[in-house]
């Protein structure tokens, strides 16, 4: 039985579970409401959630585990000489090969008998575990509905237990961000592990030389593959540079007139039109990088006889600030105005024009603010992928010339996934310990900008 | 004594020359920061209006394409020379040769084999697969004269619109001489037209760049944004609801805000590798399809909808659930029955500006195999599919000069679609907010 149809047969009774939990309350409570604990509809409430959950919860993990279980199975019943002696990427590639062919993907003709036995065990397997799981979700639907029928009287608390299932929901819900998390984590450190288990980690963070090609045959040429990630990361740390260069000091005093000079009426339009710049989808950023501004600064530079390479630094950088300057001037808007305004008329006071109060007495007070604003920036400059996908270069150069080719972590992170990938070469686990890095690098800012605004808030609140 | 310093000058301080100077400089100097203020906002705006600009100017001109009409003779001797009119035998005729049977009768010196492959090439190769259509939608054509438009070939298309200048030298350029004399020959007689570029929207993706369609990633993106919509919607809700209206201050709702406020800054590239780590590898989940593409963008754009939906549940006064409170409501009730409606607007501003960020980001879904040439536009949440962010990713690294205009006529089609997102949300907030 297909799943939509399980699934409909379970909302189906459901909703049954509904009318029959309702009714069957007002028949028991003699048709006197008042005789009821709770309003009709809860005991309704209280039968769907009997009939569907249960049912719901074995459909969920089987949908999760129930592919590996198969799997696990199939593979145990292999004979073992047709196992033994394999490599684990030979494994993966027959285990690819037994669900090909149970699948109906690949001709039957060519694949060996043990694969094809396999296959007809995996199918017949999942079809045993197909009616399985129908028949245990009926049954426990069937059940749940019984049970909650058989405990329906006027005196059920419905109300506080659908409350209490819902709340239950709540949380689970909320765990969400916390399981994204662990997940991230957990995907990160794994890969990055067995990437480590192959490259030492010191070799990784302090090598100098990037070129993750790793050679098909063992005898081919530079077949170990080099991964010192130091130039990719000086590569990361200059487009950055450049890139809150242009960010900082344009966001910040946008930020200042905006908060100090500018009527209301200018900024009631110029707010909302710099935030364009933030809503604008950064693989737009990375065709104006490499289109528009790349060629605009190799022609600049030839002009004035610079050798400028076409995926420069610069021009990754500089789009990228343009894409961070929204992010800095609404963050430090708001740390400004939260500088209370006693501080600026004691400034005014004594006799200090406008540009002195806020050099003097507002950017210092707001600095932590600032500080805070400028970090979350940095972190979402060096997480940034597409721009340097399509503007910067691949080769990964160790220079501090902004003219020339640098490759950043996200492009390598990025280069590395697409296409195919083979999950036992060191080259594809790289980029997982690239994306680890990454991930400790920004997490750490973020948890430092985020106190520092914080504990400047409450500073003034 | 200052006073007595004061005193012992002739005029008062205010008054000296070097005041004057100092007052002077000092206003000069709040000129100059305001005049930095200004240029600050200058170029930011100036950026941006470059950056449309920039966009509108190459990309305006691929929702017109170059049509060329055609007397075409659809020559019985060659579709069907048996007469069965099968579909096989239909499907498998040379149309090519139809084609160029029709350009040989219009253009002047187009007879040799050599010239024939090279007028031949003046159209897409498309235009042979939409005369096959035609006449497998409607065998009757067979043996009669139609005049039919049929696509140019993009080299072509390039020139008419004026993108590659005719007075480069030939050596420069990927039209011939000879080609560029029947050019101007069929454009003397009319016979190319411009129309509006359908195929934009029709078509899915092509290497030909004339033929080359958006239609996949649209539906891709659509298929995609549903699973996001789906997901992030309910559980953010929920979340901003039990963190707003019942967590008890402790460790745990600690930690889950900690959560949120860090899950929103995090690169969305490492979504993307979480996406490839846990749904591809661990639960064998497809590649490419919108199913894993929809849940690490819900993933994604979760912290938003839950801090959203907190800013506005937050903004419902507590006199409201005190009232509810005090005629007997549960706290769940209070929330269902008052808070959540009232605060509803807010939260669904909030989900528009996240769906509008899904559906720009391209990062994680590079991870998890989005980056497919696809040219039927998928029909379920498990088949192969691209995204539009995806799509103008993958032209904008094509080498055709024609694609880069198509390049950015996809990015205004995004850019439409993100700001009438925007202006729902505006709209929204601006209908319904209420100011307590």
């Amino acid at each position: 039985m297909p799943m939509s149809v399980l699934v409909a047969v379970l909302v189906a009774l459901s909703l049954a579970g509904f009318y029959m939990g309702r009714s069957r309350a007002l028949d028991a409570a003699g048709g006197r409401m008042a005789n009821l604990h709770s309003v009709p509809g809860y005991y309704g409430f209280y039968a769907a959630i009997w009939a569907g959950l249960p049912a719901l919860l074995v459909i969920v993990v089987w949908s999760a585990f129930g592919g590996a279980v198969v799997n696990a199975l199939v593979w145990s019943s292999l004979p073992a000489d047709a196992v033994q002696g394999l490599s684990p990427s030979q494994q993966s590639l027959l285990m690819t090969n037994i669900l090909n062919v149970a699948g109906g993907n690949a001709g039957a003709a060519e694949t060996s008998p043990v694969v094809r036995a396999a296959a007809e065990y995996h199918q017949h397997l999942r079809g045993i575990g197909r009616w399985a799981l129908a028949a245990l979700a009926f049954s426990l639907a069937v059940g749940g509905l019984w049970y909650a029928r058989s405990r329906i009287t006027p005196s059920l608390r419905a109300r506080n237990q659908v409350e209490r299932v819902v709340q239950a929901l709540l949380i689970m819900c909320s765990l969400v961000a916390i399981l994204t998390t662990v997940g991230i984590v957990m995907s990160l450190l794994f890969e990055a592990i067995r990437f480590f288990g192959r490259v030492s980690p010191v070799e990784f963070l302090f090598g100098l030389h990037w070129s993750p090609q790793t050679a098909i045959r063992a005898d081919q040429v530079g077949s170990s593959g080099a991964f010192g990630a130091v130039p990719l990361f000086a590569g990361t740390i200059l487009i950055s540079l450049i890139a809150m260069l242009v960010a900082v000091p344009v966001g910040l005093l946008a930020a200042v007139y905006m908060a100090e000079y500018a009527p209301p009426r200018v900024r009631a339009t110029v707010k909302p039109v710099l935030e364009i710049l933030a809503g604008i989808p950064t693989v737009v950023y990375g065709f104006f990088a490499a289109l528009t501004m790349a060629p605009l600064i190799r022609d600049a530079g030839q002009a004035v006889g610079l050798n400028v390479a076409s995926e420069s630094a610069l021009a990754a950088g500089v789009v990228m600030g343009i894409m961070i300057i929204p992010f800095v001037s609404s963050l430090s808007d708001d740390v400004i105005n939260a500088v209370p305004q006693s501080l600026r008329d004691g400034a005014y006071g004594l006799g200090a024009t406008r540009s002195e109060t806020i050099k003097q007495v507002v950017l210092p007070a707001a600095l932590p603010g600032i500080v805070g604003a400028v970090l979350l920036a940095v972190s979402r400059a060096i997480g940034e992928t597409m721009i340097v996908v399509m503007a910067a270069g691949l080769a990964a150069n160790l220079t501090a010339n902004p003219l020339a080719a640098v490759t950043t972590v996200t492009v390598q992170i990025a280069t590395l996934l697409v296409g195919d990938q083979e999950f036992d070469s060191a080259k594809t686990l790289s980029a997982f310990g690239l994306g680890l890095v990454l991930f400790t690098v920004t997490l750490c800012l973020n948890v430092i900008a985020l106190r520092v605004v914080q504990k400047y808030r409450e500073k003034y609140d | 004594m200052t006073d007595a310093v004061v005193s012992d000058r002739a005029v008062p301080v205010y008054q000296t020359a070097e005041f004057e100077r100092r007052l002077r400089r000092r206003y000069a100097a709040e000129k100059r920061f305001r005049l930095y203020g200004i240029a600050a906002i200058g170029l930011a705006l100036g950026m941006l209006a470059v950056l449309l600009g920039s966009v509108v100017a190459k990309g305006y001109t691929a929702f017109w394409q170059h049509e060329l009409r055609l007397e075409v003779f659809f020559d019985p001797a060659e579709i069907d020379p048996q007469g069965t009119r099968d579909p096989a035998v239909l499907a498998q005729a040379n149309y090519n040769t139809l084609a160029r049977n029709a350009l040989q009768s219009v253009l002047t010196d187009a007879g040799s084999r050599d010239a024939r492959r090279a007028a031949g090439d003046l159209l897409s190769v498309g235009a042979a697969f939409e005369l096959g259509r035609m006449v497998m939608d409607d065998p009757s054509l067979i043996g009669t004269r139609r005049v039919v438009s049929l696509p140019v070939s993009d080299e072509v298309d390039q020139l008419l619109k004026g993108n590659v200048s005719r007075a480069l030298p030939e050596a420069d350029r990927q039209i011939t001489d000879r080609q560029l004399a029947w050019i101007e020959q069929l454009e003397a007689k009319g016979d190319l037209v411009s129309r509006f570029n359908t195929r934009l929207f029709t078509n899915g993706d092509s290497r030909e760049p004339e033929l080359a369609g958006l239609k996949a990633g649209l539906l891709g993106s659509m298929l995609t944004l549903f699973v996001t919509l789906v997901l992030a919607v309910p559980v953010g809700i929920a979340a901003a609801v039990y963190l707003e209206e019942f967590a008890p201050k402790n460790r745990l709702t600690d930690l889950i805000e900690v959560n949120i406020n860090n899950l929103a800054a995090v690169p969305s590239i490492v979504f993307g590798l979480l996406g490839l780590a846990v749904f591809l590898n661990f639960f064998g989940m497809p590649r490419s399809a919108p199913l894993v593409g929809g849940v690490v963008l819900a993933l994604l754009v979760l912290p938003t909808i839950i801090i959203a939906g907190r800013a506005s549940l937050k903004a419902v006064p507590p006199s409201i659930r005190e009232a509810a409170l005090g005629i007997g409501a549960s706290r769940l009730q209070v929330v269902t029955h008052h808070v959540l409606p009232l605060a509803m607007p807010g939260i669904m501003t909030g989900v528009i500006i996240g769906m509008a960020h899904a559906l720009g980001e391209t990062a994680p879904l590079l991870m998890i195999g989005m980056v497919a040439f696809i040219v039927d536009a998928p029909s379920g949440f498990t088949d192969a599919a691209t995204m539009l962010p995806v799509q103008i990713f993958m032209w904008a690294d094509s080498p055709e000069r024609a694609f880069t205009e198509r390049t950015s006529a996809a990015i205004m089609v995004l850019l439409g679609f993100l700001i009438a997102m925007n202006a729902l949300a505006v709209i929204l907030r601006k209908r319904f907010e209420r100011r307590w």
